[in-house]
């Protein structure tokens, strides 16, 4: 089935493949920076092989004329500059008839894999191409393809290539002479797939990582001290901070290992610097036992987890949901504590920035939720809307008459002294302690400083920050972290065959804000909770934490594939029939 | 094998040495002697705190004793110099052993009964008889000499008392260390 | 913060807390405590710009005895909590405390690390060859046939860590051995080890009176080192080497510069690192 000349799209997919020096990142990259000159939202997320250098690589692109936070049910365009090894992600590129795969005939046909989704092939010779130009290179070619089959404008490609190759101007015009000549080769391919014109940009966009995005919202919350242990997917956050902090008077240090790193934050925050680390799965694993002493001893930490999936080494450079039950039970003790999640990779930095608030604010520690899809995919983003919530550490004023560390107040929060301030010394503890800091093994002074850690939790009004609620109706679907946007996009799906739902993504997920939920599901007659883990941990927390009305179902998997739209519409679908 | 090991005498002693800085004047002595005594009463202070740690109230009570007559040395010196802060002192408080008046810090034994902590009074008393007895002699200045023979005349008179006391007390009968319960847990 | 911290002579006492250490009556760990608070005491520091930091143990009580900040952390983790602190306040004098259990053998990587990184911070192990505060098993450091231990009752048969070579070896800028037996002479060491820029360390023989009242008897060999502080490393590599353990005094001190990465001196605002990001 082919398609000529399409009507312009709201959005297109598309994704580069190819292996080892072939440079499908890079190229990828300037489609995404093109796509943004021109105007348009992107994002893009990338697989590749095992191989640390020359392992086969796909750069999936999405661009669309309002923003992009997920991936969308299938690609439209699959375009490989050769297939070594292309196949392992077929999984991750559904394509179907509508679909075009442009490959080059000297490196052999596409895969029966992708051929059999009746996509129709476009071969183009882009080695010969980039052979032809002195300089050239295949991926360059490729890219003029790509930009020429979606309709960006050339001056946006040639935009892009030269912000790239800022560094090398030399090789500045056999890549802008590659582009032309992939976009000539485009012309009379078998379908194309136009975007809308986009809409003028109100304000200037970013193109920005859940990473770093991350890292700035820890930096705008107040974090200035960061010990880092490098792991994937979390590395690229603290590598983003390293340079960062710098310039904003902080500092990183690489520690040994995440027990290190966790304690060394636990001690700078102790010496009253807003501290954080990120890190994945098994580092959070590592961290637990000193977050159940930043618990104990009231000392505000911050730790983004970076979720792969897991367990163990599992896959780490994809996504999934499964840390939730170790952020939000994996405490020895009954050790209260703040877990959150974003829901774009723009909330990375809303929500980062809120944990360090309520962190500091409860000198509780938070653990933020993000994941390897936030974390590493790269986006095109309107800057993200400044958060309206202040918090910061209630410290103890110099020679405090009859200092209490751990005093028994209202609130739960007692001053902080730190070091340095005369007049109010005291030891932290992780042994139960009275008032004072002094350990005590009295079942009084256990229970009062119980009561005090969850006090201080409960006492915090969150405001609308604990979740993002939209949408009306009996349906509720509940979710959190990255299986929003698909969750919303299923929604925009499902409302042409009249569907209405509200959706609840929830950014707060410890204290587990029972009323607020209450509030939001009334009147729901049937809630589909929506998660990427194996075993329902999101499910199981719902039903064991809140109250929640009605029927209540799970649609519930694994990594590694990203959540997509047309799963959840599917689950919808099954409402529609029961 | 049977989990014992043979503890020495708690009262175990070497003979005290001059100090390393002699002192030049009677000003000089002075500050040495009130450091001595003030950390031989600041050591009996510690093991009192330990031994009321340790539930030993006796014992505990006799430190507390001993810690105030060595306080009251202590004054007593600081009185005579015309001082009411302590005095500065170079060389002895820092660097090498401690004071010839300062009981070891480890010889305390929690089932410890008087006629322990006595024999190590006894020792510190007599250690310090033979510290001033020794610098009596020395090249010294005639007047540190003299004051230094003073001083160890008060010592002497210390040794006396801690006799008269250790006739009140009997000396414990073997096995007094023993405790029918294992060690307890912490951390 | 600290200008004022030379004005007044301090008394060591002032640097003891009214809190009361739980530790046996006659533990060395008393004397280590004295000779800390004697060595502040010299250095005439204020309480409020010194914390002391330790892990799990026995020694590890440490900070809640002295008047100084405090951080009693979870077991093995001392001097990573102690470099946090020191990193991101290198106005303070971070003192990190704790025994060989602790800091040799779940800790030994950290102990590892913190010599290679010579974070400006002194840290002082009470080795009594024993975890005491879970009733007597063998540590790092005990001896292979040391056969007490219900856990090791044939005796570890394992060789002892040599922690001051492991330390010269690792990085550390300052070494030295002390006693508990000798409290001014450890007061010495301990002031010498905080005045030296870098990373110090300080094995302090601390006798436990209750798993190993054989200890009582190394007042009786532990002696002054024979030879002077060398800043060569193999010269001290050497002798550290071939000593019986007993050797105490400054063993070794190097002139590595201290890790200190630049906290508070950057001038841009938060706002300013949005220019990365905006298109």
């Amino acid at each position: 089935m082919t398609h000529p000349i399409s009507t312009p799209r709201a959005s297109v997919s598309i994704v580069l493949a190819g292996s080892g020096g072939a440079g499908v990142m890079t190229a990828g990259n300037m489609l995404l920076e093109a796509a943004a000159i021109a105007g348009y939202y992107a994002l893009m997320t990338r697989s590749s092989g095992p191989q640390i250098r020359g392992g086969e690589a796909a750069a999936m692109v999405r661009i669309a004329t309002t923003p992009v936070e997920n991936v969308e049910d299938h690609f439209h365009v699959l375009a490989a500059i050769d297939w070594q090894n292309i196949n392992r992600f077929a999984a991750e590129i559904p394509l179907d008839a509508s679909s075009l795969i442009v490959g080059d005939p000297d490196h052999g046909e596409p895969p029966d894999v992708f051929v059999k989704s009746g996509a129709s092939y476009a071969p183009v010779g882009m080695k010969k191409l980039a052979k032809s130009i002195k300089g050239g290179w295949p991926n360059m070619v490729s890219l003029g393809i790509l930009a020429a089959l979606i309709g960006l404008p050339e001056s946006a490609v040639a935009r892009a290539v030269e912000k790239s190759l800022k560094k090398r101007p030399d090789s500045l015009e056999a890549s802008l002479a590659a582009v032309r000549a992939g976009m000539h080769a485009a012309e009379g391919m078998p379908a194309r797939y136009p975007l809308r014109p986009a809409a003028e940009a109100k304000t200037p966009r970013w193109l920005i990582t859940g990473n770093e995005a991350a890292g700035y919202g820890a930096i705008r919350g107040g974090v200035r001290f960061v010990a880092a242990y490098p792991i994937t997917p979390g590395t690229e956050l603290l590598e983003w901070m390293a340079p960062a902090l710098t310039k904003v008077g902080g500092a990183l240090v690489q520690a040994e290992d995440e027990l290190a790193s966790i304690n060394m934050i636990i001690g700078a925050s102790y010496g009253g610097v807003p501290s954080l680390t990120a890190t994945s799965g098994p580092g959070l694993a590592l961290m637990m036992e000193a977050l159940g002493l930043a618990s104990a001893s009231e000392t505000p930490v911050v730790v983004v987890d970076v979720q792969r999936v897991g367990p163990s080494t599992g896959i780490p450079t994809k996504s999934e949901q499964s840390d939730l039950n170790i952020a939000l039970y994996g405490f020895h003790g009954d050790a209260p504590h703040l877990v959150l999640a974003p829901n774009s990779v723009a909330d990375c930095l809303t929500t980062t920035q809120w944990a360090t608030h309520l962190a500091e604010m409860t000198q509780a520690p938070a653990i933020v939720l993000s994941d390897q899809f936030f974390g590493q995919a790269r986006a095109v983003v309107d800057r993200p809307a400044d958060l309206v919530f202040a918090g910061q550490r209630l410290t103890a004023p110099a020679n405090s008459p009859d200092y209490k560390r751990y005093a028994l107040t209202d609130s739960g929060v007692s001053p902080m002294a730190i070091p340095g301030t005369p007049g109010t010394v005291y030891t932290a503890d992780g042994l139960e302690h009275a008032e004072r800091g002094t350990p005590s093994s009295q079942a009084t002074d256990h229970l009062a400083q119980l009561d005090k850690r969850q006090r201080k939790l409960e006492s915090v009004d969150y405001g609308h920050y604990w979740a993002e609620v939209e949408g009306e109706g009996e349906l509720a679907v509940v979710t959190f972290g990255s299986c929003t946007a698909p969750v919303r996009e299923a929604f925009a799906q499902a409302r042409r065959n009249g569907f209405r739902a509200r959706l609840i993504s929830m950014r707060l997920l410890l204290p587990a804000q029972t009323a607020r939920l209450t509030e939001a599901l009334a009147g729901v007659k049937r809630v589909l909770v929506v998660e990427q883990t194996h075993s329902k941990q999101f499910y199981r927390y719902l039903r064991s934490e809140y109250d929640v009305p009605g029927s209540v179902s799970s649609y519930s998997r694994p990594g590694p594939l990203p959540m997509r739209p047309e799963e959840i519409v599917s689950q919808l679908e099954k409402w529609s029939r029961a | 094998m049977k989990k014992t090991v043979k503890r020495k005498p708690l009262a175990r002693r070497t003979t005290a040495k001059p100090l390393p800085d002699a002192p030049r004047s009677v000003a000089d002595f002075l500050a040495q002697a009130w450091a001595i005594e003030a950390e031989a009463s600041d050591r009996y202070r510690e093991f009192a705190e330990q031994m009321e740690m340790a539930n030993n109230m006796e014992v505990a009570q006799l430190f507390r004793k001993l810690e105030r007559i060595e306080q009251k040395h202590r004054d007593q010196i600081l009185a005579h110099m015309g001082r009411s802060t302590p005095p500065r002192v170079k060389a002895y408080r820092w660097e090498g052993a401690e004071g010839p008046e300062t009981a070891a810090g480890n010889e305390l034994h929690y089932l410890m009964q008087p006629w322990h902590a006595l024999q190590i009074a006894l020792h510190n008393e007599q250690r310090a008889f033979d510290f001033f007895k020794q610098l009596a002699r020395a090249r010294v200045p005639a007047e540190v000499r003299a004051a230094a023979k003073e001083m160890a005349g008060e010592e002497r008179e210390h040794v006396e008392l801690i006799r008269e006391w250790l006739k009140m007390v009997s000396k414990p009968a073997s096995g007094w260390d023993q405790d029918p319960d294992p060690p307890a847990f912490g951390d | 913060m600290n200008a004022n911290a030379a004005v007044v002579a301090r008394t060591p006492q002032e640097f003891k807390s009214d809190l009361k250490p739980v530790w046996c009556p006659g533990c060395g760990d008393y004397s280590v405590l004295a000779a800390i608070t004697k060595a502040f005491a010299k250095l005439e520091l204020l309480p409020q710009n010194v914390a002391v930091i330790s892990g799990i143990g026995c020694s590890s009580r440490i900070p809640a005895y002295t008047s100084c900040y405090g951080f009693h952390g979870v077991h093995g983790r001392a001097l990573a909590l102690g470099t946090g602190v020191k990193l991101a306040r290198p106005d303070l004098t971070v003192l990190v405390a704790g025994g060989d259990g602790d800091g040799y053998s779940i800790g030994g990587n950290h102990f590892l690390h913190a010599c290679r990184r010579n974070v400006d911070m002194t840290y002082i192990v009470m080795d009594n060859r024993v975890y005491g505060m879970t009733k007597g098993q063998a540590s790092p450091t005990t001896e292979p046939d040391w056969e007490f231990s219900k856990l090791t009752p044939e005796g570890t048969g394992l060789r002892e860590f040599h922690p001051l070579v492991i330390a010269l070896a690792s990085g550390a800028n300052f070494i030295a051995r002390a006693f508990s037996g000798d409290p001014n002479g450890t007061a010495d060491i301990i002031a010498q080890a905080i005045g030296t820029p870098g990373f110090s360390f300080v094995e302090v023989l601390s006798p436990c009176v209750t798993f190993r009242p054989e200890q009582r008897h190394w007042k009786d060999k532990a002696r002054p080192a024979p030879v002077k502080t060398t800043s060569d490393p193999s010269q001290a590599a050497r002798r550290i080497l071939t000593d019986d353990g007993f050797n105490v005094g400054v063993l070794y001190v190097g002139n590595r510069k201290p890790y200190q990465p630049s906290i508070g001196r950057g001038t841009k605002k938060p706002a300013d690192l949005e220019a990365g990001f905006v298109l």
